[in-house]
């Protein structure tokens, strides 16, 4: 009889890096494809670009010049190969309003929203992840439909009205948080000054600078809005968690773990846990981006200085170059988290990997 | 009434109608066994009840303004809801407003995910190159974040109710289009398809007639489920003003106004939330329990 | 010297069509020796090997006029104390290594997960230990297949594996439920093989839940046939084509024999009174 051994082992290195190489090219495109819908859009503009720089009283040959040198004369196609062009090199325009360069507000920005991001996240998993797990263990308990329903609430609520709610109660009437903005007025301007901004991130940026007063400050201000974000991503987790643990607990292997005599509590955790990973990172990600979206109509509740204000705050004026970047770099992040699931999805399902 | 329910529980039916209604009556009985369901049923009728009799139901013009009577507290006399900042009915505003979002929804959810079932049967039943830039295209508008689409979309079109649903419609169709595909490919191979083709159909009747209908069920439970994002998406460009325009009785329009009195006439803002909040958990109980009887496969129970 | 004994075994779903009898009343006791249990799929043999380790969960429910292991009540006895026995005295291999080894991770921490875990064994002693097993069932390259996952194994190194895996710690009983019905033929008899092997050397109590009446035959002492939910016979191996029961006869003309007539086989017709 003949015994048994093992197929010769792959190039794990060299499939990963193709499956890569594949993904990011097709992502590639997606990206070309969202910066032609932003270049319609901003054709589409009913204001003339020519008017809003030169005003009303310009004369013919002024006009003519204008459109010669923004190269609105040039065939469609040759427009967008500049505008891919400029985008690429980072160029995303000059805002109407500031006249600064879009790129640079937008990276002024863009870090506040990242932090509030991030935050917000790590609270959805920290609470959404066991909740969920410990529902799928009891389905149909108390336990299980207060999940569900708190869950199902959170789908439900409009983001800002649920900003507003929390404003109201926990800063209006409770005084247990610190107001709008990122930091007391007082704070605000020792901040510019006496910290090295490394991150942009002002709970990271203080702690590394070791101004914990500052970062008390800082805590006050960011952990009703990031609160008021985990929720929502809490919800969408702690739903989905419930939905693939339940579906793994009905596997096989899950009865082989018991039949080891391992406790139901390893059983659970390790075992089945380590499954519903997988597809769970997925799904972090998407609500990661999912949030990123939300920033954008929380962040004028909070008065918080992150790209989601920028946006609404450029739409009030109708500065459509500044809309437009602030939508491209928003893109950019979405595809930029759908690669990163990808990408974390082939590494932790080692089924993926051959 | 017990002659019909006989006819509909009908083993045997003797027409496709009968055999139709009887599923539909055995769904129903399933839903009905669903007390969540229940309650998000009777949330999404109030809602078209409301709307449809709003000249009935409410105490006040939702429009007309009344200076002598603003910013009362909710339990005044004559203004259940309190008034906002022009003196109108909270109450009023609420219920007429409940006209727009129910306009809204219908709008979208007659024509997103119309388009995404064409599209989506389609790719899905040519295949090769038709397929390829179609599913390119729909995850190029997948890739976009729903609401900074909408928003970039308004901005430029202007604001207005036609073109919040248009922003939203836009963006809503993707995930249609990729439902309906996944369920054409799995059904373009199968006997009775090629029994069709051979019987001298053409594609285009074989896609309208027998393809799509076998999407129907899936492309239903997503509208369900997908109702509460619309309201919520409509709500929000409500909120940044670039949806209905006053004085019309939006209800993220009217969160909004009410900002600047939160802290101290704080019903103004807070009521009209109250109702999107209501509306859409009924939508989504409603959805939830329609998926749980209409897909076996789902796992919520 | 009885190392289990079942008597009047029922096992009953309450489900929202109603109570669905999974077992009903199923008696047997059992040696150090082999028992097979054979039937269709519904008759109920895989829930009564379920029983057996009390790994059944609601809505369904277990009863038993008596079900005692070694002296141990197993109707009686709680979760903590069933836990002691699943692994070092009752172990269960199942059908399908693809679907009943966990995906994500490595096969020699599957291995070694019992020693760790419950004995408690250090890391080192549990790996040459591991590495024993694996030569016990007869795989050639035992440190390459710790390090593997269980998708990168083929069926039979997979179901080899298992077995390995639910020999380590030595168990009194064995559960085998469809051990090689996921496996090509030629690689059930040698899986077949190892396994026989095995439970021969360590004296271990073994019971096969099978459709193959024919296989079960071959390999088993003495066979049960289960017919939904209830035992319709029970006899010696070697006494199986003296089968009493129209079912076990039915069942044993429709296998076709090398150098048997050329007729069509016999359909086996159904006879509701078997149910009881």
């Amino acid at each position: 009889m003949e015994p048994a051994s093992l197929p010769a082992e792959p190039s794990r290195l060299a499939r990963l890096l193709r499956q890569l190489g594949a993904t990011a090219f097709s992502l590639f495109i997606t990206f070309i494809g969202l910066l032609a819908v932003t270049f319609v859009i901003s054709r589409v503009v009913p204001i003339d670009p020519v008017t809003s720089i030169l005003g009303n009283r310009a004369s013919q040959a002024q006009i003519d010049d204008a459109r010669e040198a923004l190269g609105l004369n040039d065939p469609t196609y040759m427009q967008f190969g500049i505008y891919l062009r400029d985008t690429l090199r980072g160029d995303l325009g000059t805002s109407i309003r500031t006249r600064e360069p879009v790129l640079k507000e937008v990276g002024q920005r863009f870090p506040a929203t990242l932090e509030l991001a991030t935050l917000a996240t790590l609270l959805g998993v920290l609470i959404g992840l066991p909740a969920g797990v410990i529902a799928a263990t009891r389905p149909g308990s108390l336990y299980d439909q207060a999940v569900r329903l708190i869950g199902l609430m959170g789908y439900s609520m409009p983001v800002f009205w649920l900003g507003l709610i929390g404003l109201l109660l926990f800063y209006g009437t409770l005084g247990w948080v610190g107001g709008p903005g990122r930091l007391d007025a007082v704070y605000q301007m020792s901040y510019d000054f006496e910290v090295t901004q490394y991150t942009g991130m002002i709970m990271l940026d203080t702690a590394l600078n070791g101004r914990w007063d500052m970062f008390a400050n800082a805590f006050s201000h960011i952990i009703l809005p990031a609160g008021i974000l985990a929720y929502i991503s809490m919800a969408y987790i702690s739903r989905m968690t419930r939905s693939f643990m339940m579906n793994e607990l009905g596997q096989e292997y899950i009865t082989t773990a018991r039949v080891k005599g391992m406790p139901e509590r390893r059983v659970v955790w390790v075992h089945a846990l380590k499954n519903v990973m997988v597809p769970l990172i997925t799904v972090i990600a998407l609500s990661y981006a999912y949030l990123l979206e939300g920033a954008v109509l929380t962040e004028t509740i909070f008065a918080w200085p992150g790209l989601g204000s920028y946006i609404t705050d450029a739409l009030q004026v109708a500065d459509m170059p500044a809309v437009l970047g602030g939508t491209v770099v928003v893109g950019v992040a979405y595809i930029g988290l759908n690669m990163l699931s990808d990408l974390l999805y082939r590494l932790v399902d080692p089924r993926a990997r051959t | 009434m017990s002659t019909l329910i006989t006819w509909l529980r009908d083993p045997n039916p003797a027409s496709r109608l009968q055999s139709k209604l009887g599923q539909s009556y055995l769904s129903w009985l399933r839903l009905r066994r669903n007390p969540l369901a229940m309650i998000g049923l009777t949330i999404s009728l109030a809602l078209v009840l409301m709307a449809l009799f709003a000249p009935l139901l409410a105490p006040h013009d939702p429009i007309a303004q009344e200076l002598s009577r603003r910013l009362l507290p909710p339990g005044t006399a004559g203004n259940w809801l309190g008034t906002d900042d022009f003196g109108r009915d909270i109450l009023s505003r609420i219920i007429f407003g409940s006209r727009i979002t129910l306009y809204i929804v219908l709008l979208v959810i007659l024509t997103a995910p119309v388009v995404g079932l064409i599209i989506g049967t389609i790719a899905g039943y040519f295949g090769g190159w038709t397929d390829e830039i179609l599913m390119r295209i729909t995850d190029i508008f997948l890739a976009f974040p729903k609401l900074i689409l909408a928003l970039a979309l308004v901005a430029v079109l202007g604001p207005g109710m036609e073109n919040a649903v248009l922003a939203i419609a836009l963006t809503s169709w993707p995930p249609y289009a990729r439902v309906a595909r996944a369920e054409t490919l799995t059904v373009r191979n199968s006997d009775y398809i090629a029994a069709v083709k051979l019987q001298g159909a053409g594609a285009a009747r074989v896609i309208w007639g027998h393809v799509m209908p076998m999407c129907l069920p899936s492309v239903i439970i997503r509208v369900t489920l997908d109702m509460a994002g619309v309201i919520l998406t409509a709500a929000g460009l409500g909120f940044l003003g670039l949806g209905v325009q006053p004085p019309l009785p939006e209800w993220g329009l009217m969160i909004s106004a009410g900002r600047k009195f939160l802290f101290e006439q704080w019903w103004v803002a807070t009521m009209p939330g109250l109702a999107i909040f209501i509306v859409s958990l009924g939508f989504n109980l409603l959805g939830d329990g329609l998926r749980d009887v209409l897909d076996p496969r789902s796992t919520s129970k | 010297m009885t190392l289990l004994s079942v008597k009047n075994l029922r096992v009953t779903f309450d489900t929202e069509a109603g109570l669905v009898e999974a077992v009903r009343g199923v008696s047997f006791s059992l040696g150090r020796e082999r028992l097979g249990i054979v039937g269709e799929s519904g008759s109920g043999k895989t829930m009564t090997g379920r029983s057996v380790l009390r790994l059944i969960r609601p809505p369904g429910k277990i009863t038993a006029d008596q079900m005692e292991f070694d002296g141990i009540d197993l109707m009686r006895a709680s979760e903590k104390q069933m836990r002691a026995l699943r692994g070092p005295r009752i172990a269960m291999v199942m059908q399908d290594p693809k679907y009943s080894l966990n995906p994500v991770m490595k096969v020699g921490a599957q291995l070694m997960e019992g020693l760790r875990q419950r004995d408690r064994v250090s890391k080192a002693e549990a790996r040459s230990k591991a590495i024993a097993a694996l030569e016990a069932v007869q795989i050639r390259d035992p440190e390459r297949v710790l390090e593997a996952y269980p998708h990168e194994l083929s069926g039979g190194m997979g179901q080899r594996v298992m077995i390995a895996m639910m020999l380590i710690p030595n168990p009194d009983l064995l559960i085998a439920d469809e051990p090689t019905s996921a496996l090509d033929v030629t690689v059930q008899a040698e899986v077949l093989s190892i396994l026989d092997n095995l439970v021969k050397t360590r004296g271990m109590g073994l019971i096969f839940i099978s459709h193959d009446l024919r296989l079960v035959a071959r390999f088993c002492d003495r066979v049960l046939v289960m017919y939904k939910g209830r035992v319709v016979e029970e006899l010696a191996a070697k006494d199986l084509l003296h089968a009493k029961h129209p079912y076990t006869q039915g069942l044993l003309n429709c296998l076709p024999r090398i150098g048997g007539s050329r007729d069509p086989l016999p359909s086996l017709d159904r006879n509701a009174a078997w149910a009881n």
